[in-house]
């Protein structure tokens, strides 16, 4: 099986209760406890104002997360070639279209249209940063980390040069809540990089594989694991925090997996 | 540079026909398939590029959960020129572990979601009961249809960047290849009618109200098609193949849903093809247009196309014939521009009795026969996400 291999640069992350990446690593260490809130998501304050009004959670999720990791990168965003995933998008706006569409009168406005586009986030990314290189926005349900994952190393083995994963999915409204359980907004940045002697955080090497995806020990954690596609990173993450080495299988799709191997 | 990977078998379904010979007859005799709006409920004055036959497809028993028009017509797709037998061959081939799936949609399913909307319960705001969201609603769905139904059990993924998704799929593909973690890939773009998308260009005053009009003076706005277009990529081919050369991507950084004016990031992305393959403008023989018929997007993509190749390389938009199938153009106008190269057509841009003086390229309003050796197919979409493709007869 062929392996692929990329520098760790810097990690992005806002979840229920967690504001970012250091507050998530004390809780993935157990040096604090894991006290679950509804997420936080900060302004975007990076955004023309015209954008910042028009951008839901979605959005503020997923660029609250790539400029955290951007910033411990040390990076310039707008070198960056970006990987975004998620499942299903920006709920909210599919909610009031498809509410707008079961009325008589049919009305939507233009920036509810624009902004249903499964990519709007890595739309609203590319102009906050000025950033004009590739952009591609996937979906694999709940593999859809390790879908973003697969895609982003795959780019660096071709391209040779630093990419920028953004994992990010937010909960429904009723009544499409009902029928897809995801239960608040989480998200998770990663810059990964070729491995080429740059300081880096850790190095990584990820297969396909058929193992049992890796639950986490403390049930609060794998009860967070399984609340959101973008947290199926957490055991990533965790081991990450932990700053342990060895190989951990994310959830990808039913009968594959994603081994990822933590080499120091 | 890339990796020129072979693709050994394609094929189209759209509003001009379903298959490749009733595509390639349809484009040899310039026909349109569109035609005033009638869709479902839709009461707006403009039209569409509809796939008459999707309503009467049958999915496997197995797959019934998978129901709704955009896996129906994926599964439609699929039935056309032997394509899920020479995908089932594939798998054969490599192991069906080691064939992916890479499928574009804007969409999915949602068509059935706007529906069970109309259709909750007047208490509870319920949906019915039978709403299934993973497996119709969610973007996945038709890459999850398209590997079960072809048996396959390699990674697979949905690509959504709106208008250019299918055309990312090839790119997503090939770098998989290349990356050794798969030997094949079933690479597609699904996407069908549906409210949001008719209502939603409507309301950004981008529809047109008769028929699109790519590259006229006069155009005034897209027509919506729908269509599901295959193509199976393979590490190495046994016998004929039009090859993947080249793919370009870029962003436009500009706008949510008006490319950048000047065409930079549209520029870009054909360079960076041309690039990968190491292929010099004057190599390319046809360029395929995104040329939805908006004001903006022509004018955009023509600085774009005459700053890469100057104003002599032919190039046309065939969306006047199939409309804008959105997340499934790029796969569609790759499957067309694999007939050009292998019958030696240059489509014609259908609707342009007075082609816009303003936009400095070769734009063709006839058929023309020439053979030809490397063509390039453009898609861009909302959120300035742009992707060119180049082809070629061989590697």
């Amino acid at each position: 099986m062929a392996e692929l291999a990329a520098s760790i640069e810097g990690i992005g992350v806002v979840g229920p209760g967690l504001c970012n990446w250091p507050a998530t690593a004390a809780v993935l260490t157990g040096a604090a406890p894991y006290q679950p809130a509804r997420t936080v998501l900060p302004a975007p304050e990076v955004l023309p104002p015209a954008e910042r009004r028009r951008a839901g959670r979605t959005i503020r999720l997923a660029l609250a997360v790539g400029a955290e990791a951007v910033a411990q990168a040390r990076r310039d965003p707008r070198a960056l070639a970006s990987v975004f995933s998620s499942s299903g998008g920006d709920g909210d706006n599919c909610h009031e279209i498809c509410l707008a569409l079961a009325d008589q009168q049919r009305l939507i406005s233009p920036t509810r249209f624009h902004n249903s586009v499964h990519n709007a986030a890595a739309g609203y990314w590319s102009i906050a940063h000025d950033c004009t290189e590739a952009s591609v926005t996937l979906c694999a349900y709940d593999g859809s980390f390790s879908a973003a994952l697969l895609e982003a190393m795959t780019q660096i083995a071709q391209q040779s040069s630093p990419v920028l994963l953004i994992a990010y999915d937010t909960d429904y409204p009723a009544p499409i809540q009902a029928h897809r359980r995801i239960v608040d907004a989480f998200g998770v940045a990663l810059v990964l990089a070729p491995v080429d002697g740059r300081a880096a955080l850790a190095t990584l090497r990820v297969a396909l594989s058929p193992q049992a995806p890796t639950a986490l020990t403390r049930p609060e954690l794998e009860a967070l694991r399984l609340s959101s596609p973008a947290a199926r990173g957490l055991p990533l993450l965790e081991q990450l925090a932990q700053a342990r080495t060895g190989t951990v299988t994310l959830d990808y799709l039913e009968e594959l997996r994603l081994a990822v191997e933590i080499l120091a | 540079m890339m990796t020129p990977l072979p693709i050994t078998q394609f094929t189209a379904t759209s509003c001009i026909g379903r298959g490749l010979a009733a595509t390639l007859q349809a484009l040899e005799q310039s026909y349109s398939g569109l035609k005033p709006c009638d869709f479902e409920t839709v009461t707006l004055a403009t039209r569409i590029g509809a796939v008459a036959e999707v309503d009467s497809v049958q999915l496997p028993a197995a797959l019934r959960a998978f129901d709704c028009r955009n896996n129906r017509l994926a599964q439609l797709g699929l039935e056309q020129d032997g394509f899920a037998d020479a995908a089932r061959a594939s798998a054969q081939r490599w192991g069906s572990e080691r064939v992916g799936v890479f499928i574009g949609t804007s969409t999915s399913g949602i068509l059935e979601t706007e529906i069970a909307f109309r259709q909750r319960d007047p208490v509870s705001g319920a949906l019915p009961a039978d709403f299934d969201y993973q497996h119709r609603q969610n973007s996945f769905s038709v890459s999850d249809y398209v590997r079960r139904t072809l048996g396959l059990r390699g990674p697979a993924v949905s690509l959504c960047t709106a208008c250019s998704s299918s055309a990312k799929a090839f790119a997503a593909a090939q770098r998989m290849i290349c990356a050794g973690l798969i030997d094949a890939a079933v690479v597609g773009g699904v996407d069908s009618l549906c409210l949001t998308t008719l209502y939603g260009f409507h309301s950004l005053q981008l529809t047109a109200p008769g028929a699109c009009r790519p590259f006229d003076r006069r155009r005034d706005g897209l027509s919506i098609g729908e269509a599901a277009a295959f193509a199976l990529l393979e590490r190495s081919a046994t016998g004929e193949a039009v090859w993947l050369l080249g793919c370009g991507e870029s962003s436009d950084a500009h706008h949510m849903s008006s490319p950048h004016p000047q065409g930079a990031g549209a520029r870009m992305a054909m360079q960076r093809a041309l690039a990968a393959a190491a292929v010099s403008p004057s190599e390319v023989g046809y360029v395929n247009l995104h040329g939805t018929g908006t004001p903006g997007n022509d004018s955009a993509e023509s600085l774009a196309v005459s700053a890469v190749f100057g104003s002599d390389t032919p190039c046309s938009s065939t969306k006047a014939a199939t409309g804008h199938t959105l997340g499934a153009a790029g796969a569609l106008e790759a499957t067309i521009c694999a007939l050009a190269l292998r019958h030696g057509l240059l489509p014609a841009g259908l609707n342009c009795s007075d082609p816009d003086p303003q936009l400095h390229v070769n734009y063709l309003t006839q058929c023309r026969r020439a053979p030809l050796d490397r063509v390039l197919s453009n898609s861009f979409g909302f959120g300035g996400v742009n992707c060119a493709l180049l082809l070629g007869r061989a590697a």
